[in-house]
């Protein structure tokens, strides 16, 4: 439909609309704020790695990138781990039962989490786990438990039932079917939500800015947020922060790309 | 099969923390847009449907984020469903060259919206950023402008970023539901002396006619919920030219204290996005038994 010089042409440009708003991003964080603002747009004239450590320093980042770490990694986990039991229930029952069980826990996927954060702000507050990163972690937890649903119960659904039917004549009981045969065989699922959950939570930045004010609870977007008042147009510093909370994510989706894009494509695929 | 009523054990972690995190703050989205909470006080009074009397005959800035999440939602929904549609046709066959510039589109996706809000700033920047000075190399020195701070072209740059963001994820979608089209369909087509844009409308564009209803409700619904982005990069302002329902609702709420109200303007936001979500599934299945 397009000849191959047209082709070649739209490609290079999407990819040069990619890779020069990054490299820029790299390149700025090089420069010290008085070249940078005599030079926006140049080749550093002197390579300086200060801004990193002054950007780290002044806002405690290593205290936010801790936080953003532990939200994170304990969200997949529990998510993981409440939501496969919930699938393993739905591929245990048959008929109706498991369909309406489905159902209930799916719902959720069709609501945004923003339509419902003001009477969410009640229930974490009236909890009082306002501020803290328990509060964050649950309440993540339970956003992204329909969609982990959705993928770790349409897997398990394709587990032939010889298999749960040989464990069961054995005396296994269902903890051990879930622990011994249906969580093991559901790990490329698993995969596929743990890297959705990560990139997701790890990014967030709704639920951290409803729940969590004080300064040692921030995680790094958040944190990244307070940059625009503080450095107002010192891009170096701003980057530079940029960069760091970008990092975890660019070093996994290099070695892990094609797992990312599985991942975030089945979190976005609800047909 | 056979199974011990000990399994519905298994349900209570997951069924607690969705009643407590989701069905009560749904349900309850409703039942304070009834009321003038102000988020603090225990007391509040209900209110009837004032709230959303207020919101529809009233509230300008209500209407105008409505207005602006179209404007948003239009332009998104058209530039990234036909740019991701192109990019998935070139891209298609599974080479070492189409992989590496598929995973080089998809790569905005990993980054924060925050980032991505500081990223575009800059570019956008009027004095020293770097699109102005780009425009006035190649001759548009015309149409230079502060693009985030003029209200008429506000929203549209704040969509240009949200296109910029998630093509490539939206490309990957399609990709995968043009590798399930049978090839000897275009085959025994071009034995029929069919061109490419006949090729394309009448055997690609039907069969992946599910993609397309999934990428344009997917799209529509994270429209919606671009808070993140939006709420990073303008705020809302310059004078309410950004403000989305969502940053409305955000707004109303932690700035204004007025809980009750933004509960009201939530419930309307559901009511849209359950709606487009209705028709989407409606479509889908439509299509999946047409095939």
């Amino acid at each position: 439909m397009f000849s191959s010089l047209s082709k070649r042409t739209l490609v290079i440009l999407f990819s040069l609309l990619i890779i020069i708003p990054v490299s820029m991003v790299v390149i700025t964080t090089l420069k010290t704020s008085d070249y940078f603002y005599l030079n926006p747009t140049g080749l550093p004239d002197a390579v300086t790695f200060q801004n990193f450590v002054d950007i780290v320093k002044e806002n405690n980042l290593h205290v936010h990138f801790l936080n953003s770490l532990i939200v994170t990694i304990s969200t997949i986990f529990l998510c993981l781990f409440v939501a496969s039991m919930v699938s393993f229930v739905i591929m245990r029952l048959k008929g109706w039962k498991s369909a309406l069980l489905y159902g209930v826990f799916i719902v959720g996927m069709m609501l945004p989490a923003q339509v419902n954060m003001i009477p969410l702000y009640g229930v974490v507050d009236a909890l009082g786990l306002l501020n803290s990163l328990i509060g964050l972690i649950l309440v993540s937890t339970t956003s992204f438990m329909p969609i982990v649903v959705f993928i770790v119960a349409g897997f398990m659904k394709t587990i032939p039932s010889s298999m749960i039917e040989a464990s069961t004549m054995d005396g296994a009981s269902e903890w051990q079917i879930y622990r011994k045969v249906a969580l093991p065989l559901s790990a490329p699922a698993m995969a596929t939500a743990a890297i959705f959950i990560g990139v997701m939570v790890w990014n967030d930045l709704l639920y951290p800015l409803l729940f969590v004010a004080s300064p040692d609870k921030k995680t790094l977007p958040l944190s990244l947020l307070d940059f625009q008042g503080e450095y107002f147009t010192n891009y170096p510093m701003i980057f530079s922060g940029v960069l760091i909370a970008s990092l975890p994510m660019i070093i996994l989706y290099i070695f892990l790309q094609r797992y990312f894009i599985e991942g975030m494509t089945a979190g976005a695929n609800k047909g | 099969m056979r199974f011990s009523k000990r399994l519905y054990l298994f349900l209570i972690p997951g069924a607690l923390l969705y009643f407590t995190f989701f069905i009560l703050p749904t349900l309850g989205a409703f039942f304070y847009s009834i009321t003038d909470w102000d988020g603090a006080n225990q007391n509040f009074n209900f209110v009837g449907l004032a709230n959303y009397i207020d919101l529809i005959t009233n509230d300008i800035v209500f209407m105008k984020s409505l207005g602006n999440n179209l404007k948003f939602l239009l332009a998104v929904v058209i530039f990234q469903t036909i740019f991701s549609l192109i990019f998935a046709l070139i891209l298609i066959k599974n080479t070492k060259t189409n992989i590496f510039f598929r995973a080089l589109f998809f790569f905005p996706t990993i980054l924060s919206s925050v980032s991505v809000a500081f990223i575009w700033s800059f570019i956008y920047a009027p004095s020293i950023g770097i699109l102005n000075p780009f425009l006035e190399t190649v001759g548009l020195g015309g149409i230079t402008q502060s693009w985030l701070g003029n209200p008429d072209i506000a929203i549209f740059s704040l969509a240009f970023v949200q296109i910029w963001f998630h093509t490539g994820q939206v490309m990957i979608i399609f990709i995968a539901g043009l590798q399930n089209v049978p090839k000897e369909l275009y085959e025994a087509a071009t034995v029929d002396g069919a061109g490419k844009w006949q090729r394309f409308s009448k055997i690609t564009w039907p069969l992946i006619a599910p993609s397309t209803t999934m990428v344009v409700g997917y799209t529509i619904i994270q429209s919606f919920k671009a808070f993140d982005l939006v709420y990073a990069m303008t705020g809302g302002g310059p004078a309410f030219s950004t403000e989305i329902l969502v940053t409305f609702i955000y707004n109303s709420a932690f700035s204004h204290y007025q809980f009750g109200y933004a509960s009201a303007a939530s419930v309307i936001l559901m009511i849209i996005v359950a709606g487009i979500t209705m028709i989407q599934f409606r479509l889908i299945n439509r299509n999946k038994v047409e095939h």
